[in-house]
């Protein structure tokens, strides 16, 4: 090609099409994990962003590169393994296990009856005790299970939501036991109960009286517990239960949208309890998506909180972020292979951002981790923070064309779910006629097949397979004395505690329940009347009623 | 008349307080496209509810669902349940985070068989289809 | 087969309260199993004490819900009930998702109640005439109420629902399948009318405008004016209003009134299952007409150029002057 002035131009793009015709394909899906076709190259022009609008400087908004001016270099991650099973006594042990080898953070995973506001030793209860949690069911059993771990220090991650507000009510008292003041407590609980509905399941009331307890909570910890996170808005389960990293995306900022909404509605500032707010993100095996995703989270969010919520404080634009890698990535064959899969999605985390970080062990799909496994997966984080360079510089990818096209893409496709969500008339009323809780379904099955028909390849399950007699790794078993001891505990303290005060709390639960005047105060003090979980839970259950799972199949 | 066409129902059922339903809900989607009627508990019940529901449908098969480690004590109960309401011929089948062992275990205790993780829901299909169309062939015989 | 089968005859058990003989009889009920009418012949004596209720309404109007709560009043008055609820099968496998059980799911502890999930299967007509002899099988067990829900707005699901004493159409505001359901005939049908979700945008207005569908449409009909209740069965309020329209209803048939609607629906299911044991019988793979199959026939006939009215028309001819031969599973049928 030679223009009139007998000077070659070469158009490299023209050429570069030309020779991708004629080239060979493999016979292979060029999608993301989520589905999205993906080009073979990204040029300036699939990548439309301008840099002050879109990118920002870390620390300034819109947060697109990183919540903190200094990243990484200021502050690692938190390096937070989620831990807890068997007895309050056994969970304390892995605690002190952990933070002797290095954990900054602590994080209790309970088991299924407390996660559902049941005691140890009711019916409903029956097998599932201390297995793949631990088992709380009185501010007693929070006290064991801080037993010489100084709560005034270390900041705690709580995992449960229905009975949340009960729970931290049982930790307030179990601190103030051990002589600490509530307002230096730090850490943060779980407590996203629309994603529970939606996704993980695990409710204790219907949706409405839930939001209202969270509010009370919110307003509870701005003046009580001042560093307390009051809600960690997750989509790690919409995730794990096969939803794709745009509906992860989009139904957990909705969700904390919905729960912007409810404080202001309360009469809250949002700038009172936005700062307070936090997110927990999956990151699965797509690297650059979920980045992308991770990105788009805190841009999608900054602008929402200052344009949508006229919030002023910077902090409340702020996604801060915990993440935790993707369980259902790990495969029970040749489960080593996991340790693998978790350091990729480790990667991901980092380069996308994470404030803290869990890491699964190798052998969660087949029971709960060996110790073994578990300090496998803390030092994968500590390879990563120590060995591979990453950390010096904060959101390196940014200006990427496909990092860019990719964020773009995903907050375009969250947008569009928000739009559907309000036709919808709101987060509540769609969870309620299943609308996410079917998107997510629709999305795992579709998964399933495409890895079924070997479209999507999982090495060890449908391509590199290997005869496999049985695992051959250890596994760990949760010990059925747990059980009968957690029975023993509960009699005993039934036996101790004064009657009269525990049935005058409970009544002024139900009180509080109808006036609507603030619950927290009353859980704190239940607590310590050694009112049980249960008992707290059901009166809930009279007062509240339940939610009814919708029909999505 | 024998009937070996015969539509397969199953119940899928979730004992126990886990909420993982993701498994059992493509399960029940994935035999449903495989022909059979499929009725999906719902999350949360105790073996003695999932036994009258399939005592109510008269299903041929049910599949139960846990992922809480809670097997070797829920699954025995939902068989005993269903033992105690005359339905101790339905084919009993079940599924999640469940070690080697335990299946095994389960399978010499009135469990017709155990699909761990990383199971191809086809092979669960046809693993069916092939047992209920032996019993079905042995039902006409009879009758 | 069960052991325990052989001890007793099944209608025996289903007559002395043994809920799995509810349960296998409908399943031979559904599978058009040979063994049914026999047994139905022993319990039928005991059939006609129920009353029955037809519930319909397109997707998402909240049947299933209302049914729910329909089933918690009858409870309070102490009421035993039946519950089927049927659900589309898919065309294209065969294969269904029954999911109704799960609004219901208090209630399948409760000894007093029973539901049942049916798929609608593809056969014509074979999910109506399944659908009586399930409602047939509960009312010989001895419950007080049979509640049939169906979804839909089609031919089928009018066929179901009109086995029932009342029939409630259930409706909700802001779903267009609701315009469709007054277009489609579904208006026709209703002894109720009940507007769901009362508390969404648009219920008013959806109410009047089937009061004045219903004056306008039904006037002249009937002295029965379907009456329009609204409600929330999700918030559980505004039952007793749908519970109280049923009631009259019933009490508008009076027992004379219900008696010749029921004999009038009974000729109905006569005729359906003939014409489908007719149709069977005829188009059997066996040899019918002239030593040969009555489909071989016909394809003869249409090369000797015989027109298909004409074949019709001959084949009509002989069926009714006995000419085709007997059928053995016919005899034993009947």
């Amino acid at each position: 090609m030679t223009d009139t002035t007998g000077v070659q131009r070469v158009d490299s793009g023209e050429i570069w099409r030309k020779a991708m015709e004629g080239a060979r394909t493999r016979e292979a899906a060029f999608t993301t994990l989520s589905d999205v076709e993906l080009q073979p190259l990204y040029t300036s022009k699939d990548a439309q962003f301008d840099e002050e609008r879109d990118l920002g400087y870390p620390g300034q908004f819109p947060f697109t590169r990183g919540v903190h001016p200094s990243m990484y270099r200021g502050r690692l991650w938190t390096m937070r393994q989620f831990a807890g099973f068997g007895s309050a006594k056994q969970t304390n042990e892995r605690f002190k296990f952990l933070l002797a080898h290095g954990q900054t953070g602590l994080s209790t995973a309970f088991d299924f009856p407390t996660l559902m506001g049941y005691d140890s030793d009711d019916e409903h209860s029956l097998g599932e005790v201390g297995q793949v949690g631990v088992a709380i069911s009185s501010m007693d059993d929070m006290s064991v299970l801080f037993d010489g771990i100084p709560m005034g220090e270390v900041s705690t991650s709580m995992t449960i939501n229905g009975p949340a507000p009960i729970m931290l009510g049982f930790y307030i008292a179990a601190a103030q036991k051990q002589g600490v003041d509530p307002k230096v407590l730090r850490g943060t609980i779980q407590n996203d109960i629309l994603k529970e509905y939606q996704a993980q399941h695990a409710w204790l009331v219907a949706p409405e009286p839930a939001l209202r307890m969270i509010t009370d909570m919110m307003s509870y910890c701005a003046e009580h517990v001042p560093h307390w996170n009051t809600i960690s808005i997750s989509g790690y389960h919409i995730r794990e239960a096969g939803s794709t990293a745009a509906q992860e995306l989009a139904f957990t900022l909705a969700n904390g949208m919905e729960y912007v909404r409810r404080g202001v509605a309360a009469g809250m500032d949002v700038d009172s309890f936005a700062p307070r707010l936090s997110f927990f993100f999956d990151s699965h095996l797509d690297f650059f998506e979920e980045i992308c995703k991770f990105r788009a989270a805190r841009r999608i969010w900054a602008r929402k909180m200052r344009d949508e919520f006229g919030a002023k404080d910077p902090k409340s634009w702020m996604v801060r972020f915990h993440t935790q890698t993707a369980g259902v990535s790990l495969t029970a064959q040749q489960p080593e292979n996991n340790i693998v899969r978790t350091a990729f999605e480790a990667m991901a985390a980092v380069l996308g951002g994470t404030q803290s970080l869990h890491t699964n062990s190798m052998d969660e799909t087949l029971s709960l981790p060996t110790e073994k496994a578990v300090k496998i997966a803390l030092r994968t984080q500590q390879i990563i923070a120590e060995e591979t360079e990453v950390t010096h510089v904060a959101d390196p990818l940014a200006g990427s064309y496909f990092v860019e096209a990719q964020t773009n893409r995903l907050e375009a496709e969250a947008e569009a779910y928000f739009k559907e969500i309000e036709e919808r008339g709101g987060v509540v009323p769609s969870l309620q006629e299943g609308y996410f809780q079917k998107e997510i379904h629709l999305s795992a099955v579709k998964y399933q097949r495409q890895m079924e028909r070997g479209e999507k390849k999982v090495v060890g399950v449908n391509c590199y397979v290997e005869d496999e007699s049985g695992p051959s790794i250890d596994l760990h078993r949760i010990d059925k004395g747990v059980e009968k001891e957690q029975h023993d505990r509960l009699a005993a303290l039934r036996e101790r505690r004064d009657d009269a005060s525990v049935e005058s709390e409970l009544k002024a639960i139900r009180a509080a329940c109808r006036d609507g005047s603030n619950l927290l105060e009353r859980f704190v003090a239940a607590a310590h009347a050694e009112c049980t979980l249960g008992e707290i839970a059901q009166v809930l259950r009279e007062e509240f009623g339940q939610f009814k799972e919708p029909n999505i199949l | 008349m024998p009937n070996t066409t015969r539509i397969i129902r199953v119940l899928i059922g979730k004992p126990g307080l886990d909420g993982h339903d993701r498994g059992a809900k493509t399960v029940a989607s994935v035999l449903r496209d495989h022909g059979m009627e499929v009725i999906y508990s719902g999350l949360h019940k105790t073996p003695s509810e999932i036994a009258e529901a399939a005592a109510q449908e008269d299903v041929d098969v049910v599949g139960l669902s846990i992922l809480s480690g809670a097997h070797m004590s829920l699954f025995p109960r939902v068989r005993d349940e269903l033992a105690s309401r005359g339905k101790e011929d339905v084919l009993l089948v079940g599924g999640g985070i469940i070690p080697a062992e335990d299946m095994a275990e389960l399978e010499n205790d009135g469990f017709a068989k155990l699909f761990g993780p990383g199971t191809n829901t086809d092979d669960i299909a046809e693993w069916i289809k092939t047992e209920m169309k032996k019993r079905f062939e042995a039902e006409g015989e009879d009758a | 087969m069960i052991v325990a089968e052989k001890k007793a005859p099944i209608a025996e058990r289903l007559m002395n309260g043994d809920r799995n003989a509810v349960a296998r009889l409908i399943t031979w009920a559904e599978n058009g199993d040979g063994r049914f009418p026999k047994a139905l012949a022993q319990f039928y004596p005991q059939v006609g004490k129920a009353r029955r209720l037809g519930v319909t309404g397109p997707p998402g109007a909240g049947k299933s819900t209302l049914v729910n709560e329909l089933v918690g009043h009858l409870r309070t008055q102490d009421r035993s009930v039946g519950v089927l609820a049927v659900d589309p099968s898919s065309p294209f496998t065969g294969g269904a998702l029954l999911g109704d059980r799960i609004r219901m799911e208090s209630r399948t502890s409760d000894p007093k109640v029973f539901i049942r999930s049916m798929a609608s299967r593809s056969s014509h007509g074979g999910l109506a005439r399944a659908t009586i002899d399930a409602c047939d099988v509960m009312d010989a067990f001895g419950f007080d109420d049979v509640l049939v829900e169906t979804v839909g707005v089609g031919q089928a699901e009018y066929d179901v629902v009109s086995a029932a004493d009342t029939v409630v159409v259930v409706l909700c505001p802001g779903a267009g399948d609701s315009i469709q359901a007054m277009k489609s005939g579904l208006l026709e049908v209703a002894d109720v009318l009940v507007v769901n979700k009362d508390d969404m945008p648009g219920a008013q207005r959806l109410a009047a405008d089937l009061g004045e569908a219903i004056h306008i449409r039904l006037a002249g009909r009937g002295k029965w004016i379907t009456p329009v209740v609204m409600c929330s069965a999700g918030r559980g309020t505004g039952i007793e209003d749908v519970a109280k329209a049923i009631e009259e209803h019933r009490s508008f048939l009076g027992e004379m009134g219900l008696k010749q609607a029921r004999n009038t629906k009974r000729v109905g299911q006569v005729r359906m299952v003939a014409s489908e044991w007719v149709d069977q019988a005829v188009w059997s793979p066996e040899p019918r007409w002239n030593g040969t199959t009555c489909a071989a026939h016909v394809q003869q006939e249409l090369s000797a150029g015989s027109t298909p009215y004409d074949i019709a028309r001959n084949l009509r001819d002989a069926i009714m002057a006995g000419k085709l031969q007997d059928q053995p599973e016919l005899r034993e049928q009947a």
